[in-house]
This record gives C-alpha cells, structure tokens and sequence, in this order.
C-alpha cells in the first residue's frame, strides 16, 4: 500500500508511532499528484513547497508529543477558502489574482492543529454550479471515468480524495456542493449544521445557506476532521455558540433501536436511476440487519424546494457579488465613465452561470417582485423546515439518494441550466432548513460509477449521522472502492 | 413568458451587467425557464407563515467595543489596484 492510500486514521497511528513522517506521506502525495493530476486537472494551485515546510514542521511538533487530529496530514481546500498569501479564486476571472491578507478561520484552525495544505482546488465559478464545468480555468474530470463529470461545486475536492491527491478536502455545501460531488467520485462527504463550522474567510455566495465541511475516504476520518473544525467562532456572526463533541465519541457500533426515516416524497420522484434506487434498497437492508427499524416519513412540501431554493441562492448571491464592481480590487477593465468600468468588468470577469444567478436574483429582489418571489420562498423556507421537524419526531435520521442520476457526461447540460438545477433535487432541502447531511458510498453502477447513499439528522445531530455512516462503512466495502486512473 | 427581452436587458442594468447582443437571445429564453419554474412557489400555502431568513434563531450579536488584532490598514490595501498610505485609491466618481 501506497502512503498516499491512507485514510486519516491509518495515517494518524503512523505517524504518532513514528513509522512514517510526514515529509515521508506528504512527498508520496505530491508523487501521485504528478502521476494523475495531468488526466483530472483538480487543482487551481499547488502548494508543495511550503507543504514540505509544513511537514517538517509537523515532524517536529509530532517528535515533541503534539496530538491532534490532522497533524502532518495533507489536505487541499477549495479555492473559496482564504488562504494567507495564497491566491484564493474562487474559480473566477474576476479574481484571478486576489491574494488573501488573512487566513479563514477553518485555515487558522488547520494552521494550528498542524495540517500539511498542499493546494487549491477547482471548483464552479463562486460555487455556482453541479458538473465544476463552471470553473474559468479548467474542467475536472471524474477520475472514475474521465470522460464524466465530477459533480460540484466541490468537484476539485472530491476528485482530489478520490484520487489520493489528498487524504482530506474542504469544500462548502450551499445546495449539495460537497454532498453531490462526493457521491459522484465515490467519496464520503459532510455537510454540518449551518453554524457548525465557521464561515470566516469562505467567500461568500449564498450566506444563509453556504456551509463548509470535509471530504474524506472514511466517515471515521470526517469526525476526527470535526474535531479540528468544528466549533463556536466569534468572527461568524451566524457561528452557533452549541457545546462541541467529541465528535468520534460517536463512532460506535450498533444501530438497535434507531430509527432511519424513508422519505415517501423521495421515493415516489420521477427519474430517480433504477440502478441508484437499487442501491438505495440494499442500504435500507443494511440498516435493517444492524437492528435499525424503518419507518416511513413524509416531507410534503418537497416539490418547492428547489423553486425556493433558485429564489434565495440567486438572491443572496446578487447581493453578495455586487462588491465585485473592479473598485477598490479583483480585475478591473478600464474605461473612461465609471458606470461602464462597472458592467465591463463584471461582463468580463464574471462567468454565464453567475451572470445568470445574478440577473435571477436581482429580478427577484426588485421592486414589485419582491414578495411574489422572494418573501414567497422565505415562506416557504419555513414550511420546508417544519417538514424536517415533524419527520424527526418520527424518526432519529432520515436516509435518501444524493442525486436522481449517476454523474453524466461533460458538457451534456451546460446549455440547459435548469436541468442541471433538478439534479438538486434531493440535496437542496438539507440547506433551506440548515439541517447535517452526509453522502456515503453504497454502490456501484454496472458502468462503474459510484452511487452516494444520503443520512439527514437534525441540526447540530452530526453525531447520529456520523454513527450511521461509521456503521454502514463497518458492513460495507464501497467506501473503499478506488478508481483505476 | 414570465419576462421580456427588455425586462432582462434593465435587471442586468440594475446589476451592472452588459450581455452582448448575441447572447441576448439564449439568455432571455433561459431565464424564463428559471422563472417560469420557480413561479410554482406561488401556488405553496403559505397563509400565516412566518419567513425564514435563515435557519438559526440567533438574532445580532454584539462584542464589546475593544481594540484587538486587527489586520492594518497597510494590509488590508495590499490587493487594491491604487493605494496611498494604507487608504484605498479609487477611480473618481464625481464628474467635475
């Protein structure tokens, strides 16, 4: 086995037992970068030479008896996420040389604990986006089968676990983004409670519901990956003051007694793969055989998800994007009238998919509309969120698909935005109501594509997810699937 | 047709947006389609429903007003296109 084939854990004992170092892991990581990252074009910017700085350092701080989770591990981070001194892009040409005076707090919080950053990775244009075929750099491929896309936004983060281009990735989940793309490549992917982990430094698209969390080869690796980020930060105004687990006292087997929810709404859609609700199926018998008990919940107000959810993101981001005005910094076209410096630059630095959002939601805020759309879908928000609840009375954690369809082809839907939109459909109420989702692998199409399976529980209930994860992943074997690149 | 071509052309006005007229066709068709779908919201009953604006019940929160680490002007200027003693240098917005 290959250094770079390590699950944290794995890694973590290694190297507290000095077996490895983490010069020693990361070199091997940034090998296997150059052997695949020309095939799959993951990374916007590759940090290596202040990675090796980073793991001497961990060296260092492992030899004097530090202990903390991802001390001397490599992850990469989503071009969203700043970056001290790092071109941070968000995938945009409207910053394409932004450099970051500060670090996000999740980077200070990595900083600290002693994590290996060995770059930055692709992504949609300001997160906007399911295929990552929205980037203004490049198009990632899905290292499953390169002709395919990765899913996204947080397509560059989950090829790069994938492919062990990284043993962890960060990425941010608005509608999906890390949920969809880590079903997509075959990853496990956490999106936390909104308010769990710190949104200082993310680069804002839709505030109310943007979310970052890790992509991981293990869901053990996703709690011990909480125990670094998730916490309570006076910098975030919507950071939620709840007590921090331990979130790997959650790992433990045995499922008796709880009880996973089926989402009748979910299971009556039209369009879902067969070969996905197969795989559903054999899941809900995995639960099953471990003692769980299933029970049937109803989240009637499903079909206006979606709708609400292209009212508010859109919304938000008009309003979020708006600073991009060349300015005070990012790209500037100069012109000699002010209003025209304005709308050249943003025409020109801005992509079609954001340009898009922002008309829709600049539509939607105006004057006359505002209450048919907007304040519509804030009502709707509500409703959405009741469902949630009412099914939690009834059940501990509710088990879905991530998508409708396994990844398609490149290019198959750019020209048609609104299809692209549906894939959504069953990652997107998760955000409206703020509630922790995780994907996890649980199958493999007879194409060879791997198949997400989806655990919801209530807000700040990561624990219950993580727990279900971490026991499906003890009955199963697809979490441990790799891609012949 | 939930909007014109002129309706799109003004909202990307509003934006501060310049679509070039070759793209203006696909675009408007486009963006009908989004709104044309999201309308379906309307048909929710939403009577006697409070909006949600996000899902935390946190309401502002205040720290005390006290100095602490803060990034410096000079930094904070680093990526602007003009800066001049740690202030932004912007391009004149009142015509003279």
């Amino acid at each position: 086995m290959k250094l770079y084939e390590l699950s944290v854990a794995d890694a973590r004992q290694k190297l507290d037992n000095k077996e490895i170092s983490s010069v020693e892991l990361t070199k091997s990581v940034f090998e296997r970068i150059d052997e695949v990252e020309p095939k799959l074009d993951a990374f916007i910017t590759i940090c290596k030479e202040s990675a090796l700085k980073e793991a001497e350092l961990a060296d260092k701080m492992i030899s004097e008896g530090k202990k903390t989770p991802l001390l001397g591990i490599p992850v990469s981070l989503k071009d969203l996420i700043c970056t001290n001194g790092v071109r941070t892009t968000c995938a945009s040409k409207i910053l394409e040389n932004f450099i970051p005076p500060y670090d996000a707090t999740l980077v200070e919080a990595l900083k600290k604990d002693g994590a290996v950053i060995t770059g930055k990775v692709n992504m949609d244009e300001f997160a906007m986006g399911s295929s990552t075929e929205n980037s203004a750099f490049k198009i990632t491929k899905n290292p499953w089968d390169t002709k395919r896309i990765p899913g996204g936004s947080s397509g560059g983060s989950a090829v790069c676990v994938a492919a062990d281009m990284s043993l962890v990735s960060f990425g941010s989940d608005t509608g999906g983004s890390i949920r969809q793309p880590a079903s997509h490549c075959g990853v496990t992917g956490l999106k936390p409670s909104y308010g769990r982990v710190s949104r200082y430094g993310l680069v804002a698209f839709a505030s109310s519901l943007d979310q970052i969390g890790p992509f991981t080869k293990t869901v053990e690796d996703a709690a011990m990956v909480m125990n670094t980020i998730g916490f309570f930060d006076p910098k975030d105004s919507t950071s939620f003051p709840a007590d921090t687990p331990d979130y790997t006292s959650f790992l433990e087997k045995g499922m008796k007694g709880v009880k996973v929810g089926i989402i009748k709404e979910y299971i009556d859609a039209q369009g879902i793969d067969p070969e996905i609700a197969g795989a559903i199926n054999k899941s809900v018998d995995v639960f099953k055989s471990l003692g769980a008990e299933i029970v049937e919940v109803s989240l009637p107000n499903t079909k206006y998800a979606v709708p609400a959810y292209y009212v508010i993101a859109p919304s938000e981001a008009s309003s979020n994007l708006a600073r991009y005005d060349g300015v005070r910094f990012g790209t500037r076209v100069e012109t000699p009238e002010l209003i025209e410096m304005y709308k050249e630059t943003r025409s020109k630095g801005f992509g079609a998919e954001v340009k898009r959002r922002i008309i829709i939601g600049t539509y939607a805020l105006s004057a006359g509309y505002y209450d048919a759309y907007y304040g519509q879908a804030q009502k709707v928000r509500t409703l959405i969120a009741d469902d949630f609840k009412k099914a939690f009375e009834k059940a501990d954690i509710l088990l879905s698909p991530v998508t409708p369809e396994p990844p398609f082809k490149l290019g198959e839907k750019t020209d048609d935005p609104l299809t692209m939109y549906l894939s959504d459909i069953f990652t997107i109420s998760a955000n409206l109501a703020g509630i922790p989702g995780i994907s996890v692998p649980c199958g493999l199409t007879k194409n060879n594509l791997p198949i997400g399976l989806q655990l919801m529980a209530p807000s700040f209930e990561e624990g219950r997810i993580l727990k279900a994860g971490y026991n499906f992943q003890c009955e199963t074997d697809f979490h441990k699937k790799r891609p012949v690149i | 047709m939930t909007i014109s071509k002129d309706e799109v052309l003004y909202v990307a006005h509003l934006a501060r947006l310049e679509i070039p007229p070759d793209e203006m066709e696909g675009l408007a068709s486009q963006i009908d389609d989004i709104l044309s779908y999201v309308a379906t919201l309307k048909e929710a009953d939403t009577n006697n429903v409070d909006p949600t604006a996000q899902s935390l019940s946190l309401v502002n929160r205040f720290r005390e007003d006290v100095v602490g680490d803060t990034l410096g002007s000079e930094k904070a200027v680093e990526n602007c296109h003009d800066n001049y003693d740690g202030m932004f240098v912007v391009p004149k917005v009142v015509k003279s």
